[in-house]
């Protein structure tokens, strides 16, 4: 069937929106570049910029990113897709991250790690259902005299143990 | 605590660092100050080298010599570069993050010395982005710092211009290693870059680039003030290695921690003295001298001096000198399972042996974990060990990964013959010859 013949109740598809880089967002992004000498240098810099503001990245944002930094959305993509911490999907409201390295656990972090999956119902890349965490592994947290350690967005907390765990959680609602 | 045993952290106060008026009523700044007024930036580098300062980012490479490959004089470029690598990520390491958090403004003082003596236009801390404490501690010292003129054009109204940053990671154990840092701090995957050309000829942006790491840097200032024979005296004649060194110890032991310590005591005085041995019940299995990437040392061991040729000597490396202890409530299979998890994981993909050979030992050491190992397991996982050692990858990824691996199956073999599966008993069945092909 030719598109000519498509049945006219059906609403055409409407074009999705060109991402917009936020001014403040944009702005940052600019500041960050003069860090640097080559402006492609601030691309880890700007996607957290863009992450800070929706928690992750959206797709339509990397070509905007891209535009910026004068280079192309799949070099963009290259980077956001090797660098953990900047997150290509969706992530919930907290994420947290278990240290999973030699010194965390020769020191428990198996014990922590099942409280966090039990008391959250969730695996690691997973997100709760009511969107509220997402929980990760992390490598080394350098703090490996205090394990186990786990972060929790931009806090670390050290010698965690497993009946520690809910009670940490109901700090971040 | 004082500044001549201790220098690396008797300012340290991790509750309430030191501003910059603090800091420099404690002799602060008092390198920057004499490096540029007495002295020439060769003099600098000639004074690292008489000291004998080595790396302690893990190789332990001497760092006068590294500084001394940069290019310097009239025809050298321009734009040179000082980066200072603090991505700290080396599991069981844990020392950097005390000199950030805990005394800021030594690293930047230590980044304006150093750079002075390669000439630097620029430097920059690469730091890991989980350390946002350390990273604000230096954003605000650094403010400080350009504000009192140790920063900026013209240095103290020397004729030398020197800018400061402070870049933040996003992730990942890759850019540890010096060229795939300078990939991702040109906004690129951390990929590492082949050598030579090395990077003090042409690294960052292609210009001179030296990279250092942060307890290398943060002794420099030390070394200017009191001198070369005052910084080797500091090991006590322990060592042939100088300065002290920052030791610490994890695992289950009675107090993990860190402590500054004369280059080469013994990994037993640190044990003992410092950690108070094994916590109640457990005893000594073996040890990681310097992070995950070292071979693993035995108790008989503990003697020796944590410096670069002893624990070379011994078949390990001294690494990063922070001890990781296994007590032998663990079974070994599954400590070395989790370091291959990591080095499986942390690999950049960029060449085969690597990307492949590591998923792989962790899928052996898995099925040995669960007593389902197959007869010919531990030689595959010893042909691994070669095929991803040193010359056989792109960057030294793979040969640290498979330093605990090697030293694990040397000393523990039989608990990697354990998890072989025992094949049941088949009946035995005559089988008659199968009959050939028709043609």
């Amino acid at each position: 069937m030719s598109a000519a013949l498509a049945p006219q109740n059906i609403a055409p598809s409407t074009a999705q929106e060109p991402y917009v880089l936020h001014l403040e967002d944009r702005a940052a992004i600019e500041r960050e570049m003069l860090h640097y000498e080559d402006r492609r240098a601030a691309s880890i810099g700007a996607l957290k910029i863009v992450q800070k503001r929706h928690g992750w990245v959206p797709d339509e944002a990397i070509p905007a990113v891209g535009q910026v930094l004068g280079i192309s959305a799949a070099e963009v993509e290259g980077v956001a897709t090797f660098y953990p911490l900047i997150f290509r999907r969706p992530v919930g409201r907290h994420v947290i991250k278990v240290c999973d390295s030699v010194a965390c656990f020769l020191t428990g972090y198996e014990e922590v790690r099942d409280a966090v999956r039990k008391s959250l119902s969730v695996g690691f890349g997973e997100t709760t259902a009511d969107g509220r965490f997402t929980l990760l592994p992390i490598c080394c947290l350098g703090a490996c005299d205090k394990g186990p350690v786990l972060m929790i967005d931009e806090d670390t907390h050290f010698e965690v143990s497993p009946e520690d765990v809910a009670r940490l959680l109901e700090r971040y609602p | 605590m004082s500044a001549d045993t201790r220098p690396l952290t008797y300012r340290v106060d991790l509750a309430a660092p030191l501003d910059l008026r603090g800091y420099e009523s404690r002799e602060g700044y008092a390198a920057v100050r004499k490096a540029l007024k007495d002295m020439q930036p060769a003099e600098v580098t000639h004074l690292v080298k008489e000291a004998n300062l080595r790396g302690r980012g893990g190789a332990g490479f001497p760092t006068a010599v590294k500084w001394g490959l940069v290019p310097m004089g009239e025809s050298a470029p321009r734009q040179k570069y000082l980066l200072c690598n603090a991505d700290e990520m080396e599991p069981g390491t844990f020392k950097d993050r005390l000199l950030m958090e805990g005394v800021p403004h030594q690293l930047i003082e230590a980044m304006i010395v150093s750079g002075y003596a390669i000439q630097a236009s620029r430097g920059y801390i690469f730091l890991r982005g989980e350390y946002v404490l350390a990273a604000e501690r230096l954003e605000r010292a650094l403010a400080e710092a350009k504000a009192a003129g140790y920063l900026g054009a013209n240095v103290l109204g020397s004729p030398w211009s020197f800018e400061l940053f402070v870049h933040t990671g996003a992730g990942r154990y890759i850019p540890g290693e010096e060229t795939a840092l300078i990939n991702s701090l040109e906004g690129r995957r951390a990929n590492p870059r082949a050598k030579p050309p090395f990077p003090q000829i042409a690294g960052l942006w292609g210009k001179p680039t030296v990279v250092n790491n942060v307890e290398t840097l943060c002794n420099v200032p030390h070394i200017v003030l009191r001198g070369a024979e005052w910084f080797q005296g500091l090991s006590q004649g322990r060592s042939k290695d100088s300065g002290t060194k920052l030791y610490g110890v994890s695992g289950r032991v009675k107090r993990a921690g860190l402590w500054e310590l004369p280059f080469g005591v013994s990994a037993r005085e640190v044990l003992e003295e410092h950690a108070g041995g094994m916590q109640a019940g457990l005893k000594l299995k073996c040890w990681l001298p310097g992070g995950a990437s070292t071979d693993f040392l035995m108790p008989e061991h503990l003697d020796l001096a944590m410096d670069f040729d002893t624990i070379a000597k011994a078949g390990s490396r001294m690494g990063t000198g922070l001890l990781t202890v296994v007590d032998d409530s663990r079974s070994i299979v599954s400590v070395v399972k989790n370091l291959e998890e990591f080095f499986a994981r942390e690999s950049c993909g960029w060449c085969t042996p690597c990307r492949d050979g590591l998923p792989w030992s962790v899928r052996i050491l898995a099925a040995l974990e669960a007593g389902e190992g197959r007869p010919g397991d531990i030689e595959t996982l010893e042909q691994l060990c070669r095929f991803l050692g040193p010359g056989r990858t792109f960057c030294a990824h793979a040969p640290g990964a498979v330093e605990p691996l090697q030293s694990a199956i040397k000393y523990f073999r039989r608990e990697f013959e354990a998890g072989i599966a025992k094949p049941a008993p088949q009946p035995v069945i005559q089988r008659k010859p199968a009959p050939r092909a028709m043609a």
